[in-house]
């Protein structure tokens, strides 16, 4: 290694530490606002007190304990996940489009709750969350299934067109299952991505296997670099391909799909956020994936607070929200060159 | 091949149309056989048979051929300009962008039921229109569209931000509004009014007539821009010309049937493999055969969860995504 990658990697290192301070710091601040501001206002006072020491008496304590907190919880370890996800998924797959959303994990989530709802409408929350789980992972060892079975490279526009293509495929069967059944808003308001009506136990049941899942990613990370630089290489290196890409399959399983279990139909997340952090810290998944992690809950807390204030009192959905954002950003990465479009 | 076997290509697809109208009048839940069709065509059924075929079917049938032919017809144009076999104006985000329009006119004006029904295609065509102007323009880069890859891409994008537009307003309607969204939003021609055949048949028979008058220059803009100048074929201005003429289609069509998928892409497809790529023939065979695949799919979308009607849009995007898997799985880039 020349002097001058070592210093590359130095500064990237310097770099990646103070992207994730200052994003702590940010994501502190973000949060404490999201808790404070809504359609009741509290001083940041009492959002102190009531997280440090709760008296369940007092209105505002409950609001900020039942409605407040796990919904701005939900959004921290949401975004983190689905922008490791992504970055997991970009590195592997050397496919800078790679996403929950545009891949089809949300369609498949939608898919096995349309049937939940249709089939065991007494199902509890977290029979639902367990078979969205489910659903998201279907969509994603379809994708797989196919770019393995496929003839020649598996372009970016490619692996874009399948997501497409199976998302409008499970979209169909939901929506004929939900007619059928008349399913209704309820439905709806289910796929369409949102983190208000989460709860405790929610929370409690997704919020392990997301921490486990992040865990794995960070141990993965050095692999992972490893085989972003091209398969050739990492077996060059001595790198055991097939392992890594089947645990990486799997972390992905895991984040990606309890993430959508709890929030819906949430896309462009992690896409945007491994983007933002390759500019800051460049190509070393050691950093890309903490950095990832923080900048993903800072975007998702901003972005549920957007969407609780943009037309207030009403919630405009998570998912469209971010989309207004992530939309812009996927249409920027495709007008630059990439390689394979 | 010759031009007398793409002919009869050609007549054989208008053959299987007839064959599948014959089965569709003879299958669901009010059936008439066909020589009940003929008869009471020729003004000698029932009052009963009158009702169902004038009433319910006819028009219905009509518009699910209108329909294909001008989807599959959408898409042959798309994919000629740019040059692009996946090209479609569902994949393109031209459908959504009708979509939304149809979901604002809802949200602001309380109902379709009380618009006049002439409004319905001229408001989706200028969704539709305003959804492909934004893919062209953002996919256009140093003064042209660079890569036809970007372009299906921006489509993509741009189709799915409209998608979580719609999907935002239509949380705010009330149920029944929803509802009536939603079932329009998937697709289907089971509204199927004598009017809006009246708006739509002449709207596609024309569009298609004067397309296929031109398919010489499509057939120019296909080899390219510098072959297509060479012919003497004013590239950008018969260009733009034709993806009006595109968007104008799907509008309409998206107007009478609502959001139906995969047509533009696999009628074309299909067409190609039959009788090659001369628009000549080419524009013919993709209409009859997304005349075939719409039709198909309402008349199964009528009998296999009798006496729910399955919405045609679900039915065709259940036959077309694997489809459209296969071709990608096939293709080499």
């Amino acid at each position: 290694m020349s002097k001058g990658t070592q210093i590359t990697t130095k500064n990237n290192y310097v770099k990646a530490v103070w992207t994730i301070l200052i994003g702590i710091v940010l994501l502190l601040f973000a949060v404490a606002l999201s808790i404070s501001l809504g359609a009741a206002n509290f001083d940041l006072a009492t959002v102190w007190q009531a997280i440090f020491a709760p008296d369940m008496s007092l209105l505002p304590h409950q609001i900020i304990w039942e409605l407040r907190l796990p919904r701005v919880l939900v959004a921290v370890i949401v975004g983190a996940a689905l922008s490791v996800a992504g970055a997991i998924m970009q590195g592997v797959t050397r496919n800078p489009l790679a996403d929950a959303g545009l891949l089809g994990l949300n369609a498949g989530s939608g898919f096995a709750i349309a049937i939940c709802f249709a089939f065991f409408p007494a199902m509890s929350q977290l029979g639902l969350l367990a078979a969205s789980f489910v659903g998201a992972g279907i969509s994603l060892l379809l994708i797989y299934g196919i770019s393995a079975a496929a003839r020649g490279a598996f372009t970016p526009a490619k692996l874009v067109l399948v997501g497409a293509s199976i998302s409008m495929l499970m979209i169909a069967i939901s929506q004929a299952i939900a007619l059928y059944f008349n399913l209704t808003q309820g439905f709806a308001f289910w796929t369409a991505g949102g983190v208000a009506i989460v709860t405790w136990d929610q929370l409690a049941f997704v919020t392990p296997f997301i921490v486990i899942g992040l865990l794995l990613a960070v141990l993965l990370s050095r692999s992972i670099t490893v085989l972003s630089l091209g398969e050739k290489m990492a077996i060059g290196l001595g790198q055991r391909v097939g392992l890594v890409k089947i645990l990486s399959l799997l972390v992905v399983l895991i984040l990606a799909g309890a993430s959508v279990s709890l929030v819906g139909a949430v896309g462009f997340v992690g896409l945007l956020i491994p983007h933002i952090v390759r500019h800051f810290v460049g190509s070393d998944y050691r950093y890309i994936i903490p950095c990832s992690a923080v900048l993903g809950g800072l975007f998702l807390v901003l972005a549920d607070f957007g969407a609780r204030m943009i037309n207030a009192p009403y919630e405009t959905p998570l998912g469209a929200v971010v989309a207004l954002i992530g939309v812009p950003f996927f249409l920027h990465v495709v007008r630059k060159d990439i390689k394979g479009i | 091949m010759t031009s007398r076997r793409k002919l009869l290509i050609i007549a054989a697809l208008g053959l299987t149309i007839i064959i599948l109208f014959m089965i569709s009048m003879a299958t669901g839940v009010s059936k008439l056989s066909p020589f009940e069709v003929i008869q009471t065509l020729l003004g000698m059924g029932s009052s009963k048979q009158h009702l169902i075929l004038f009433e319910f079917r006819l028009p219905r049938m009509l518009l699910s051929i209108c329909i294909g032919i001008g989807l599959a017809v959408s898409g042959c144009i798309l994919q000629g300009v740019s040059r692009n076999d996946l090209a479609d104006p569902g994949i393109l985000g031209i459908n959504a962008g009708a979509g939304l329009a149809i979901v604002l006119v809802l949200l602001f004006f309380g109902g379709l039921g009380s618009a006049p029904a002439w409004l319905m295609p001229i408001i989706a065509f200028g969704g539709a229109i305003a959804a492909m102007a934004l893919v062209y323009g953002l996919s256009y880069k140093r003064g042209h569209v660079t890569s036809a890859t970007r372009l299906v891409l921006t489509g993509v994008g741009v189709g799915s931000g409209l998608l979580a537009a719609s999907t935002a307003l239509s949380l705010r309607l009330s149920e029944e509004q929803y509802r009536l969204i939603s079932i329009w939003l998937a697709g289907n021609v089971w509204n199927a009014s004598w009017l809006s055949v009246a708006i739509t048949v002449p709207v596609i028979v024309i569009l298609f007539g004067f397309v296929f008058y031109k398919s010489r220059v499509l057939n120019a803009i296909t080899l390219g821009d510098d072959m297509a100048l060479g012919l003497g074929v004013n590239i950008n201005r018969q260009r733009l010309l034709f993806l009006l003429i595109a968007a104008l289609l799907a509008g309409v069509c998206v107007a009478a049937g609502g959001n139906i998928a995969f047509v533009g892409l696999i009628g074309p497809h299909v067409a190609r493999s039959l009788v090659g790529s001369n628009h000549k023939y080419l524009l013919p065979t993709s209409a009859l055969c997304g005349a075939i695949l719409v039709l198909l799919a309402d008349t199964l979308g009528r009998i296999i969860l009798q006496p729910m009607e399955v919405p045609t849009g679900i039915i065709v995007a259940i036959i077309g995504a694997p489809y459209f898997l296969y071709l990608l799985m096939r293709a080499k880039n």
